[in-house]
């Protein structure tokens, strides 16, 4: 396994410049993640309605993959239902925890994290956006 | 037995560790404040002692028995002139650094004081130096008052003056930041706690390993420290304690051991450092303790000291060349530790490149979150040197830190 295949360059753009970066005021669901082993923070902003996720936007302080993660999960989940989410949810989890087969076709830009399961004390950064997703929408 | 500078490295062949690859290169152990690499003579005394002369301690009358008690009693005795005790008697015996504190914390202050009463801690405290005091503010109502440290990393010894009140009971204050490397002045903080009559806790988690520590001169009534970071195994440590708070100190756990005699309706307690040690006490383990004292002693504290020292000055020189590399603190005293940012790169990730390049430093919070908000920064890298170390380890960090520019830059 190479660091590239960890630092993919969309991660490290992501990492660097996250899209859908900020406060969003008119918020539905509101949830802070935090990985006390790494102080990687996140606070997740969502507005859903019908049962769709209409915007999304998220603040924080972590690392590369913690941040490009939540950057990358903003732009996959927004206009999707809850449904549709939970499924990509469960192929990222499995990606990255179970060593499942990367999914092309469920996971889209997400797959790139594959070569995070490789190194197992960064699976946390990369599920930690997600993790708080779970917990936002279960509110 | 005097050892020139240039010597020391030839030590290095005594920790087996470093003499298999890791991840194709050189292992480059950076992390030595986190946990010390074990010398193959620590290791074998321990094996030694378990495989050809073990038995439980002050309990058999028979000679495997009897000498075993004696062999932990004598590394009592060979703790007392480590650190300079006046007595073998204040020698206590514990599973660390952390118990060692949470020991003081409940004898004295779970035991004698009253809401209101104040410990003073400071900005620059592992989580071990904190937590345990934290509490007895929330059991009894103790007050944390906290020193706050300076921009270059020093405690701010005119706002500790100030601290003090009719009330303080404690100064709770590492020797040496496990974050900043700083060495703090504990005779002056001493002895402005002692006019005030107030006590101090020494952590000396990350002193020991580095300076020669003379408790007595010190003047603190306690010091703690760990074996492990003494090139000793994990699972034992020490607490010295002047002689007039072991009586004070009720026990800290009940068990076998503690006691002089037990009934249903009495018990007494053992006199000494014994009615701090219930049960069966990692005896191993003190047998390594006794190794590593041995082992370091061998060399010389001060020669390692004065070689790390000549690592960290090339270390912290290195660093400065490196673009975007930030050394947080400049205190005047410090050990071999230091911590680092560096822009438009998490020291997570700047971790997992160090490990891909077979360097091992640690990056997080070093369980000192507060010292994190005061320097308000998430995380930092921290490099931290042994008497293993060498220029090439430093070398390797700094190539290392190119790759991770290239990467993550």
């Amino acid at each position: 396994m190479s660091l590239r295949e960890l630092y993919q360059e969309m991660i490290v753009d992501h990492g660097k410049q996250p899209r859908n970066f900020g406060l969003l005021p008119e918020a539905t669901h509101c949830e802070m993640g935090y990985n006390p082993l790494c102080g990687d923070k996140i606070t997740l902003y969502l507005v859903t309605n019908n049962g769709v996720i209409e915007s999304v936007r998220f603040e924080g302080v972590g690392c590369a993959i913690s941040v490009a993660s939540a950057s990358l999960m903003t732009e996959s989940i927004k206009g999707k239902s809850l449904g549709e989410v939970e499924t990509l949810f469960q192929a990222f989890h499995a990606l990255l925890t179970e060593g499942a087969e990367r999914d092309d076709a469920v996971l889209g830009k997400l797959a790139i994290f594959a070569g995070v399961a490789e190194f197992p004390i960064r699976v946390k950064c990369a599920t930690l956006a997600w993790h708080t997703l779970k917990a936002a929408l279960s509110k | 037995m005097t050892v020139v500078l240039s010597d020391i490295t030839s030590f290095r062949k005594d920790f087996p560790i470093f003499q298999a690859e890791n991840k194709g290169k050189p292992f480059v152990y950076l992390d030595t404040a986190n946990s010390a690499q074990k010398p193959k003579q620590v290791v074998d005394a321990m094996s030694d002692f378990a495989l050809h002369a073990y038995a439980n301690i002050h309990r058999g009358v028979y000679t495997h028995s009897s000498d075993a008690s004696q062999k932990y009693e004598a590394v009592r005795e060979q703790v007392r002139q480590f650190i300079h005790a006046a007595s073998v008697e204040e020698i206590i015996f514990t599973s660390g650094t952390t118990e060692s504190i949470n020991l003081v914390a409940a004898c004295m202050g779970g035991a004698h004081w009253q809401a209101g009463d104040e410990v003073i801690l400071s900005e620059m405290e592992h989580h071990a130096n904190i937590v345990p005091w934290f509490f007895l503010k929330e059991k009894i109502g103790v007050v944390l008052k906290v020193v706050p440290i300076t921009g270059s990393g020093e405690l701010n010894m005119e706002a500790y003056r100030e601290l003090f009140t009719s009330r303080t009971k404690m100064v709770a204050v590492t020797h040496a930041s496990n974050v900043l490397g700083t060495v703090n002045p504990i005779k002056e903080i001493v002895a402005i706690a002692h006019q005030h009559g107030a006590l101090v806790l020494v952590d000396g988690a990350q002193a020991v390993s580095h300076k020669k520590v003379d408790v007595q001169a010190l003047g603190c009534d306690f010091y703690a420290f760990s074996a492990h970071k003494l090139y000793g195994p994990t699972g034992v440590g020490v607490l010295y304690a002047k002689r007039q708070y072991l009586e004070k100190m009720p026990p800290y756990q009940g068990g076998g051991s503690m006691i002089e005699s037990v009934s249903f309706s009495k018990i007494t307690y053992a006199k000494g450092p014994q009615k701090f040690e219930a049960g069966t006490r990692n005896i191993i383990g003190v047998i390594g303790l006794s190794a590593a004292i041995s082992y370091m002693q061998s060399i010389g504290i001060s020669h390692i000291a004065d070689y790390e020292d000549h690592l960290l000055q090339q270390l912290e020189h290195k660093l400065r060349l490196v673009p975007g590399v930030k050394i947080i603190g400049n205190p005047k005293s410090k050990v071999s530790v230091l911590s680092f940012v560096c822009e438009g790169m998490h020291p997570h990730d700047i971790g997992t490149v160090l490990d891909h390049e077979g360097v091992a430093v640690r990056v997080g919070h070093h369980c000192a979150m507060p010292l994190m908000e005061r320097l308000q920064v998430p995380a930092t890298v921290r490099v931290s040197l042994g008497l293993y170390n060498t220029k090439e380890d430093i070398d390797a960090l700094i190539t290392g830190l190119w790759v991770a520019k290239r990467i993550l830059g």
